[in-house]
């Protein structure tokens, strides 16, 4: 693999705001279905299982509006604050509802922070949730809002019989940015890492993405996470060691488990934010659920390092210090766990008819 | 299409936006700017919790036109926490049993399409389950 991390010379430096920012709020949403691995196997295969226990599959009036509503509520509700204060609210999915109509004003006008916003709905396939908290982490430290608002949400397409349908799942996160001094966790700096690299896609107006041969693992999700990951651990001088907690994309189990550990972190600081094993691949969703999970237990004082990646592709490294602040607000919304067990398994069948596969006319 | 009458009535769908009297305190949903405790001029938004109990229900296996593909559902009339009573529909079941009293949550939910499937996507209330916190 070509050299890529902050030794490089032309390393232009870690993005760092400005003025000191944090997440002030955060809200995770998982829907109540879960289609187990079994059954995908039992409808497809003579196996009898797949890479994962379960996904997380939408009820027939659930998609990525109304998860994202959910979430931001939840978000709010820790925040403590008007959503009002918000000024931008922005939602990256590769599952919008609508080819043309926004996701985010739907999602700000229901929880009442219209109109004096910025809106907009971002795509970069699994990359989108964690490129809005990006943009909202430029928007708040410049000084130009106090509050913003960065949602990952999806409601994942997996071909049937495909090897995405096992793991495709549906969830997301929300997350509100705002100064760091009332802050739940600061944000101490990001490092994003982008190429054109032809590893998966879904062309307009096709219902099922495409897998480019063999880009997936080495040329696309590692090369993109490692580098993001080493770049912002070199250029912060820290090492695995200094951080509680490391979160990762999460296509199937063994991707994250083989970047940790070739980052030098152990399983136990994986574990409590891998969550592809019981709800899938939130794509969108999967790196910042898995932060959700990782601040319902986090101590103030430990430190996080979260990398996504996004198909097409790119990743964006996160390195974050929970405060003081997160004893008091998380308990004020439901937690990651309460939503996972929550949980009714659902047949292939019914699988078919929540996710819309059924053509009726 | 009923495109205007969605986009009028959007709060009080997405959001359980009603109104409080400013004479009498009373909580007033659907919004009718008129009081119906003490008929005095209302025209206060109010936020509901979106907190309540099931105050009946029933079961549509044959649904009107537009919820054709959302049958068999549930439908209830939910005695909000601040008093007013509201028909809607029920979510997130997962085949547990309804029961007069049972606690229920406001969530936003698509409720249909307007038209087919090139029609606008209508959002509004359902209620739920409360979701219990793990110990």
């Amino acid at each position: 693999m070509e050299s890529t991390n902050a030794s490089t010379a032309n390393f232009p430096g870690l993005l760092k705001p400005a003025r000191p920012v944090g997440f002030t709020g955060y809200g995770a949403y998982v829907p109540r279905y879960r289609l187990p691995n079994s059954e995908v196997a039992r409808i497809w295969t003579d196996a009898k299982g797949g890479p994962v226990k379960e996904k997380a599959v939408t009820g027939p009036d659930e998609d990525v509006i109304t998860m994202s509503i959910e979430a931001a509520r939840n978000a709010i509700a820790r925040a403590g604050i008007s959503p009002l204060l918000l000024r931008a609210v922005w939602i990256g999915s590769e599952s919008h509802p609508y080819a043309v109509k926004p996701s985010s004003t739907v999602v700000a006008e229901a929880i009442g922070a219209s109109p004096h916003i910025q809106a907009a709905d971002l795509e970069f396939a699994c990359k989108a949730g964690t490129e809005a908290i990006v943009a909202a982490i430029g928007l708040v430290g410049s000084g130009m809002a106090d509050y913003a608002m960065g949602i990952g949400m999806d409601t994942a397409q997996g071909k049937p019989a495909d090897a995405l349908e096992y793991t495709a799942g549906c969830g997301g996160a929300a997350y509100i940015i705002g100064p760091a001094e009332d802050a739940l966790c600061l944000i101490e700096s990001t490092y994003s890492y982008v190429t054109d690299t032809p590893d998966f896609w879904r062309r307009a107006e096709q219902k099922y993405p495409e897998h480019g041969q063999r880009f997936t693992g080495d040329p696309a999700y590692f090369k993109h996470i490692l580098a993001a990951a080493e770049t912002m651990m070199e250029a912060s001088g820290t090492k695995a060691s200094d951080y509680q907690y490391a979160v990762f994309h999460q296509p199937n189990p063994k991707f994250p488990q083989r970047a940790a550990a070739t980052l030098g972190f152990k399983p136990e600081q994986i574990s409590t934010g891998l969550l592809v094993p019981v709800i899938g691949n939130t794509y969108a969703g999967a790196a910042i659920i898995g932060l959700t999970a990782v601040l319902d237990v986090a101590q103030p004082g430990d430190r996080i390092l979260m990398v996504s990646y996004g198909s097409g592709a790119g990743s964006d490294a996160f390195s974050l210090v929970v405060t003081d602040k997160i004893l008091e607000r998380r308990d004020r919304a439901t937690k990651t766990a309460d939503y996972i067990a929550r949980r009714t398994p659902i047949d292939y069948g019914n699988y078919v008819r929540y996710r819309g596969k059924l053509a009726l006319r | 299409m009923e495109i205007p009458r969605h986009w009028r009535l959007k709060q009080q769908r997405y959001a359980l936006v009603g109104e409080v009297c400013p004479h009498c305190e009373g909580k007033i949903f659907p919004p009718r700017d008129v009081c119906p405790h003490c008929s005095g001029e209302a025209k206060t938004p109010y936020a509901f919790s979106g907190r309540g109990e099931v105050y009946s229900y029933t079961r549509i296996s044959d649904g009107p036109a537009g919820f054709e593909e959302s049958a068999p559902y549930t439908i209830a009339l939910v005695k909000l926490e601040e008093g007013p009573l509201v028909t809607a529909q029920l979510t997130d079941l997962g085949g547990q049993p309804v029961d007069i009293g049972m606690p229920v949550e406001m969530v936003t939910r698509r409720i249909r399409s307007d038209g087919d499937e090139r029609g606008m996507i209508v959002y509004g209330y359902k209620f739920r389950p409360v979701m219990a916190a793990q110990a």
